[in-house]
Order: structure tokens, then sequence, then C-alpha cells
């Protein structure tokens, strides 16, 4: 495609302390900006630990993952900050922020330990607000924003950090189809502007409309990656959740189903 | 243009309540001066050489020891709360308090101790309790966080609590148990300018630091994982606002034994009255803790002919303000 890596893992294995048994045997994965990557895979997979790797969260127990040209490691918090944002699956907030001094927040990365906020962070967040159409809703309260509204606006605290990559943890699991929606139309708007962008699923559909690139995981193990064409098959996507998943094609893309009749199987 | 409009409004009148309550504080901090059982009316300082002794030597300490006492327990419930991401807990209801006043009756039994011994066990018990709260929190399988914790923190509060009935039934009943009921109760008679000079520095450091360290409180209100991406260290940071505010709580419950109540309340009154944003709601609960701790106080040396404890009024308008508060119809409190 041509799309330059901004972030890459290669060779990564990652266990939890403690439990002496590895989450991730030895994964890779390449993203490119301007492009949407989708991490696949069944639940326990290692689609979360992965994706904090990426962050930074966690450090790799063997190979390298390299942001922008960079070891991950090498990079300051702050520095990181500027280059990677998050969009965790849900957010508790115990505090009733207005979406304003929320997504402000997503300004930390450029401000000095003790330094306020200013004038030009709440521009910054304003802008935000507007990419995601939440501009009007500044002052409300989070807590009275409808459950579709608040993803929204963890997006446009992310998107306040100004970040080269994104990364979304399961970004449509509590949304209805009219939140879906409008979150997979800024998704692609974001990408189409050279933001690179990570997301988990379990929902191969998700990958399907959206995706660039995917990865396919299961136990911890890359079983498939490449475009959504080539490892979105019956066969791949059987294997990964082990189920029975049938791949049909509807306007030009796949559309998955659960090949299963338990109902009749019951009779 | 119309939110950056709406947004410099809300800039001006998200600045006035700070400066209404600092002249408040002001206002009440000097009027209490003349308030007590010896009358000491302003003009009449002039010539009564008892009433200008009686004002700088036992009022003016007494006062700006309760200023201090109300902003610190205000200032450290705020931040516990945010860091703790739970807006039910206080330095009284994690082991705090309740810690300190176990390291000074042992220190008054078994160290024969004066003031800074007494301070120092205090603040080591008081990270103690606090130490254990959180521990006891982490482990236990019942409940979500905020739970946990006010449950954790009620039974490391009930143990220290229990560690001082053991030390004031040993307890000497005409030497040492006044002074260890005296710190069950808290109250400030008695201050003097050596004990307001014990408490500069961990009060005036601790709350130099949450203050500085304001507008990243709210950060780490948020998941240790966000907070992470935004560049923060939470662990880090968390653990020095911490230090800051118990070594605050620790130095002021030394002086005027367990004040019960400010931690919780006054969080939740200055939050309604600037928004959550710790960057204007933690200096607004600092002020008004003021307030709060030094009416109490005025009411305390005031109402009945001997003094009434402060802990007790403190208990009894926090208790009484926050039943109303949590039987408003804002107040909401998830998980």
């Amino acid at each position: 495609m041509g799309r330059s890596v901004i972030l890459s893992a290669s060779g990564v294995v990652f266990g939890y302390n403690g439990s002496g048994r590895a989450v991730l045997h030895g994964l890779s994965l390449a993203v490119p900006a301007g492009a949407v990557t989708a991490i696949l895979g069944p639940n326990g997979s290692g689609k979360t630990t992965l994706l904090r790797l990426l962050l930074g969260i966690l450090r790799p127990q063997a190979g390298e993952i390299y942001l922008a040209g960079r070891p991950l490691g090498s990079y300051s918090r702050r520095e990181r900050g500027r280059l990677i944002g998050l969009v965790p699956q849900e957010e508790h907030i115990p505090f009733d922020f207005s979406v304003l001094e929320y997504v402000v927040l997503g300004r930390a990365p450029y401000l000095r330990p003790l330094q306020l906020p200013g004038e030009a962070d709440r521009q910054a967040a304003l802008d935000a607000l507007r990419i995601v159409g939440l501009a009007d809703l500044a002052d409300r309260p989070l807590p009275t924003l409808s459950g579709g509204e608040r993803q929204l606006a963890a997006v446009a605290r992310a998107l306040a950090q100004q970040p080269r990559v994104l990364l979304l943890d399961e970004p449509t699991a509590h949304l209805d189809l009219g939140n879906q929606n409008r979150l997979l139309t800024i998704i692609g708007e974001l990408a189409a502007g050279g933001t690179a962008l990570v997301l988990t699923t379990h929902d191969p559909n998700l990958a399907a409309v959206l995706a660039d690139h995917t990865l396919l995981m299961r136990r911890g193990r890359a079983l498939a990656a490449g475009p959504p064409a080539e490892t979105l098959t019956a066969g791949l996507l059987s294997a990964t959740y082990d189920a029975p998943v049938q791949v049909l094609r509807a306007n030009g893309r796949q559309v998955i189903l659960l090949d299963s009749h338990p109902r009749s199987a019951a009779l | 243009m119309t939110a950056a409009v709406r947004l410099a409004v809300g800039q001006t009148l998200g600045r006035r309540p700070l400066l209404w309550l600092g002249a408040a504080l002001l206002l009440v901090l000097t009027l209490s001066l003349f308030v007590g059982r010896y009358p000491a009316s302003p003009l009449a300082l002039g010539d009564d050489a008892l009433a200008r002794r009686l004002l700088l030597h036992l009022r003016l300490p007494r006062v700006l020891t309760a200023c201090l006492l109300g902003m610190t327990l205000a200032a450290a419930g705020s931040v516990l709360q945010m860091i703790f991401r739970n807006p039910l807990v206080e330095p009284g209801f994690l082991g705090v308090s309740q810690g300190a006043a176990f390291g000074a009756a042992f220190s008054i039994i078994y160290l024969d101790a004066g003031p800074l011994l007494i301070e120092g066990m205090a603040a080591l018990f008081a990270c103690l309790g606090l130490a254990l709260s959180y521990l006891v929190a982490r482990r236990a399988r019942y409940g979500g966080w905020i739970l946990r914790l006010v449950l954790a923190g009620i039974a490391v509060s009930a143990l220290f609590a229990a560690g001082v009935g053991v030390l004031k039934y040993l307890a000497d009943p005409l030497t040492e148990l006044p002074d260890i009921v005296f710190w069950m109760l808290g109250g400030l008679w008695g201050v003097t300018w050596a004990d307001l000079l014990y408490l500069l520095l961990p009060v005036g450091g601790g709350l130099l630091i949450v203050h500085l360290m304001r507008w990243r409180l709210n950060l780490l209100s948020l998941d240790d994982d966000t907070g992470f991406s935004l560049g923060a260290a939470p662990g880090r940071e968390r653990t020095l606002v911490l230090v800051a505010a118990v070594a605050a709580v620790a130095a002021v419950v030394a002086v005027a034994g367990i004040v019960g109540w400010v931690g919780l309340l006054i969080p939740h009154i200055a939050r309604r009255l600037t928004g959550a944003d710790a960057q204007r709601a933690l200096p607004a609960s600092t002020l008004l803790g003021g307030i709060f701790v030094l009416l109490c106080d005025d009411l305390a040396r005031s109402l009945l002919p001997g003094e009434i404890p402060l802990g007790i009024l403190t208990s009894l308008f926090g208790a009484l303000l926050f039943m109303l508060m949590m039987s408003g119809r804002n107040i909401r409190v998830q998980r």
C-alpha cells in the first residue's frame, strides 16, 4: 500500500508476573499511518494485553516495539503521550467533570508537571470536541451524556493529545447502531487525515466494514494477518473463534455470520 | 465560537467563588478573635492589657490553628477522594485519624513524649493506618472499589480504636487518661504558639504540594491506563500527593485530636460551588474547610460556660449537612 509503518511489534513475548505462563507468544504487528488496523480474537486471546504493550504500560519480555522509528522504551512519558492516545473500552469517572474539563485532560502530555492548562489547551480541546461533534455539549456535566456521547467524549479526550497513533479498545462494545455509525465515520475520517488507528474487537463485521489491515489472534498467537479480504474467511474465522462461521458477500464486502442452528439441533 | 464565549463566561464565574471564599475566610478569621467567654472588643483593646494578652497569646494561635486544621482536613479529604477515585472517603474513614490517635496515645503513655515525638508517632501510625486500609481493600473479595475501601477503612479504624481503648484502660486515670480522652474528642484548648510552629512545616509543605499538583489530581482520578496514556506516572504521583496530605493531617491531628467529617463534607460542598475540576475544587475545599472549622471552634468556646470538644461539633454539623446533601437531588455516587 506504500503507507509508512509508524508502530511495529516484532516477536513480542509477554506473561504476567507470577503466572509463569506466556500470554503472548512471539507476536508481530506493523501499524501503518493513515489506516485502520483491527486486532481480532475471542475473549482472553491477548488483545488487550497487546494494546497495553503497544502503549508502553507493559514491557515485552522478548521482542521489540518501535514507535516512529525509535524503541518505545526510549521515549519519555510526555513524548510518548504526544504520539499515542488511548480510548479505553469503558471509563469510570467518579466525579462530575464538565465535558470540556474532561477533554482538556488530553493536553497533559503538552504540559510540564506543575503547569496548568492555558487558553491554547482549551482551544485544542474545543477543536477535538468539534471533530467528534460534541462542541455544543462542552459545558455539560459528563454524567448527563448518553453512553454513545461519553464514548465520543473519550475519543475527543484522546484527540486533544493530537496523537499520530490512536488505540481503541473494543470501541463499539456498548454502542447502539446509530452511535456505532457515528464513531465509525469519525474513525474513517481520522484515518483519511493520516492518523494510524488500532482497534481491538471481537466483532469481525466491524473489521470487515472498517479495517485496512487485520490481525487474527488466538491464545496469544497470530493466526493470520493481512487485508480483510484475505483474513476474514470462513476457515480462518472458524479456527479463531472455535465456532462455525459463514462468510457472505453483500454490497461488495464480507458479512460474517455464526453458522450454527441451536434451535434446530435441539429439536 | 458560542462554546468559547460560554467558556470565557464560565471562567469568570468560576474564579469568583474562590475570591468570595477567600474574603469570607479572612472575615471569619478576624471575627473569631473576638468571640469567647472573655469579652474582648476591638475598641477596648487599647486600654485593656489583659484582653491584649488574651488575644495575642491564646486566641490568635488558637484561631490560626483552627483555620489550618480545617484547611488541612478539607484539602486532604479532596485529595484522598480524587486519588482513590472515591467520593466517600475522608482521612477519618481510612484509618488515618484513628491511626494517628493511636500513635499519639501510645507515645503519651509509654514514651512520655514531647510534642515533636507525639507528632512523629501520630504521622507514622497515620500512614500505617492508611496503608493497611489500602491493602485490605485491595485484597477484599467483596463489592466494588468504593465499597471495599470504605469497609476496609472502617475495619482498620476499629482496630486502632480498640488499641486506643486498651491504652485508655492501661493509662493512669489522673495524668495520662485526660490527655488521651482529649485526643478522641478533638479540641483546640491550650493551643500555643509553639503548637502552631510545629504545624507550619508539615501543613505548609503538604498544602503547597497538593495545591501545586491540583490539576494533575484530575488525571489521577481517571483509570490508571488512561492516566498513563496521558503521560502521567499514576503510581508515583499518587504516592507523592498522598504522603503530602497524610503528613499534614497527622500533624494537625497531633495538635487537635480527632476532628471528624470535615474531610468528607467540605469537598462535596466545594465541588457543588466550583465543579469537579480540582484546579478550582481543591482551593475552594481548602478555604471552605478553614471557614467551617473556625465557625465550629467559635461555637465550641462560646456556646456553653465550659468548652465543648470541637470534634463533637464538627461531627454533629458535618453529619447533619451530609445527610441533607445525600438526600438532595444532585448527589451521584456510582459503583
